[in-house]
């Protein structure tokens, strides 16, 4: 489904403080599997994962999404491709305080033009199904963090995408929320989502739900997982 | 159609909720910008407002005035003058009219005598205007009497009031007989303070002007148009007077909101990365914190102006009546009529809304076209 060949990302490229976060990654991730990416921190895991999911574009190197180039880009398609294909977990969340949950929930889905009534229907249908829709009407900021993670993924699902992209999704979590956590992650692989993480946490690496686990160190491939 | 229709709805709820949430914030920028609105468009309607009431009054008066002067003063004017101007062609018609102006120690303030020809009054009795009435607590019946030129007592009876209505330019009235007013100021007969001369074609105004002021050379003719343009600029000369010591306060203002709308917090910029990184494009951002700049300034600018409408039309512009209206001591107590002019709150809502949005938009567009990929790291 998603096939990198010799992807390279610079940050500061010819500034003195240039920095190569990756150096020529060719990977293929397969569709409705589990996908790991494993490395110590500065390996470049997180990185690898906004190439992947369109949040930026390589320095050089091809990125294809189902044959197609999406390397080359501009904002506006990626941003396009990013809405209709990827759901983002991120490492803290990011939800944004002030508002309820559900309304967190509604926000990627505000620019798409749907009825704001079938949004929230979805959106609470998401929610119940995740277990957190008596949270609803909480705002973010009272939310505990297994909570708050259950919301962030029923953000990244609102739109139906193809692919659910998490970032470190039990950093935050303790061992119990971070099997509740991995149990989710078996239904939606059970649904036919196509699921990429970064972990570094062996309770994820090692679970039997994931089915490749690409190991990364100073930017380059150490193992595929193929 | 319909989906351009509900995403605007929802961006628009959106940004409504998140100006709730910075709730302090908001209320303050919409209280201020609220009075700013509100002294900018007072001054502007009331301004407005009283050119217009002048411009009504001196459309009923004559269309020329003569008098005369000697050494470079204002002098009485001889009644023979009136046959010369009404030899000439074109004039409709042409009277003396006798006025002037009054010290009452009683009250320590000045009133405006005048001898109407329509209706006439009756010699002893005085007709007086709003101002009179509560500067002498004067009522119809009562006696008020005042010394002569020539130090004895002139006595006059209250006939009636004039109406509150016209107390714009009658507040401080005192119509009296042609006898009376001579006897008090020692004014013989044949003899007026100046004359009023009404022209049968307006077009032919300054054409028969020229005629008087060649057939009584000792005279100065004072046209209507005149008069309507000296009280514009008196009027022009206040408000922007205003205006300079209210610039102040604008400025403070325009400093304010500047840095209220330009600067973004740390967390406002994490927002525009999540939203970016969610899928928002980044002319969604834009359009998103645009609406926020527009729900702030325009419900700003609505309050302020009726706020404006409701300080001026309906509590006589309590706020800048001494600086507006500037009588000295008989103030009028008069409600204005009410009229908007559309250039006008064109112009303002182009001077409050449009700076502030722009405010609002520029540093959005550099925090929106930062990579969506700074939420992640």
């Amino acid at each position: 489904m998603i096939h990198l060949s010799d992807v390279r990302k610079a940050f500061n490229q010819g500034k003195a403080n240039e920095f190569w976060a990756l150096k020529g990654i060719d990977l293929s991730v397969p569709a409705g599997k589990v996908t790991v990416f494993r490395g110590p921190s500065g390996s470049g895991k997180t990185t690898l994962l906004t190439l992947v999911g369109c949040l930026a574009r390589p320095t050089s190197g091809r990125v294809r999404l189902k044959d197609r180039d999406i390397s080359g880009l501009p904002e506006r398609f990626l941003t396009d491709i990013r809405r209709s294909t990827f759901g983002f977990v991120f490492q803290q969340f990011n939800l944004l305080k002030g508002i309820s949950a559900l309304e967190n929930v509604m926000i990627p889905a505000y620019p798409l033009g749907h009825d704001r009534k079938d949004l929230s229907r979805r959106a609470h249908g998401l929610m119940e199904s995740l277990d957190i829709g008596a949270k609803a009407q909480s705002m973010a900021e009272w939310l505990s963090g297994g909570e708050a993670q259950r919301v962030a993924i029923a953000r990244a699902l609102i739109n139906d995408p193809e692919v659910v992209i998490a970032d470190e999704p039990t950093a935050n979590l303790d061992s119990e929320r971070s099997r509740q956590f991995l149990g989710i992650v078996e239904t939606l692989k059970a649904s036919g989502k196509t699921v990429l993480m970064t972990s570094h946490d062996p309770l994820v690496c090692d679970t039997a739900v994931v089915d490749h686990v690409v190991t990364l160190h100073d930017g380059q491939l150490v193992d595929s997982g193929a | 159609m319909r989906l351009w229709l509900n995403k605007q709805r929802n961006l628009l709820d959106f940004s409504l909720s998140s100006l709730s949430r910075r709730r302090g914030k908001t209320l303050g920028m919409l209280a201020v910008y609220t009075s700013i609105v509100f002294l900018l468009a007072s001054v502007m309607l009331f301004s407005h407002a009283i050119r217009r009431e002048a411009a009504t009054v001196l459309a009923k008066s004559p269309e020329v005035l003569v008098q005369r002067m000697v050494a470079g003063r204002h002098d009485l004017i001889p009644a023979r003058h009136l046959d010369a101007i009404k030899g000439i062609r074109g004039v409709q018609s042409a009277e003396g009219r006798l006025w002037g102006y009054l010290f009452d120690p009683a009250a320590v303030a000045n009133y405006t005598l005048m001898v109407p020809t329509n209706p006439r009054i009756e010699p002893g009795k005085v007709v007086i205007g709003d101002g009179v009435v509560r500067a002498r607590s004067a009522d119809p019946g009562d006696l008020m009497s005042f010394r002569a030129h020539d130090g004895s007592l002139v006595q006059f009876k209250v006939d009636h009031t004039i109406s509150r209505d016209s107390a714009l330019v009658s507040a401080d009235l005192f119509l009296v007989a042609e006898e009376d007013f001579r006897r008090l100021f020692g004014i013989a007969p044949g003899l007026f303070t100046d004359l009023a001369v009404s022209v049968r074609n307006p077009r032919e105004v300054i054409k028969i002007a020229e005629k008087i002021d060649a057939a009584l050379p000792d005279t100065r003719i004072i046209l209507r148009d005149e008069i309507l343009r000296t009280y514009e600029s008196v009027f022009d000369w206040r408000e922007g007077m205003l205006l300079v010591l209210l610039a102040g306060s604008i400025l403070a203002f325009a400093i304010f909101s500047w840095e209220k709308a330009s600067g973004l917090s740390a967390e406002e910029r994490r927002e525009i990365g999540i939203l970016k990184a969610v899928g928002w494009e980044t002319g969604d951002v834009i359009r998103l914190k645009m609406l926020e700049g527009l729900v702030v300034s325009l419900s700003a600018f609505l309050v302020g102006y009726l706020l404006a409408y409701a300080h001026v039309f309906h509590f006589g512009a309590g706020l800048f009546e001494p600086v507006l209206k500037g009588w000295a001591v008989l103030y009028p107590k008069y409600k204005l009529t009410p009229f908007v002019d559309e250039l006008q709150v064109a112009t303002l809502f182009f001077f409050t809304v449009f700076p502030y949005t722009i405010a609002t938009v520029v540093p959005i567009w550099r925090a929106a076209i930062v990579d969506p990929d700074t939420v992640m790291r």
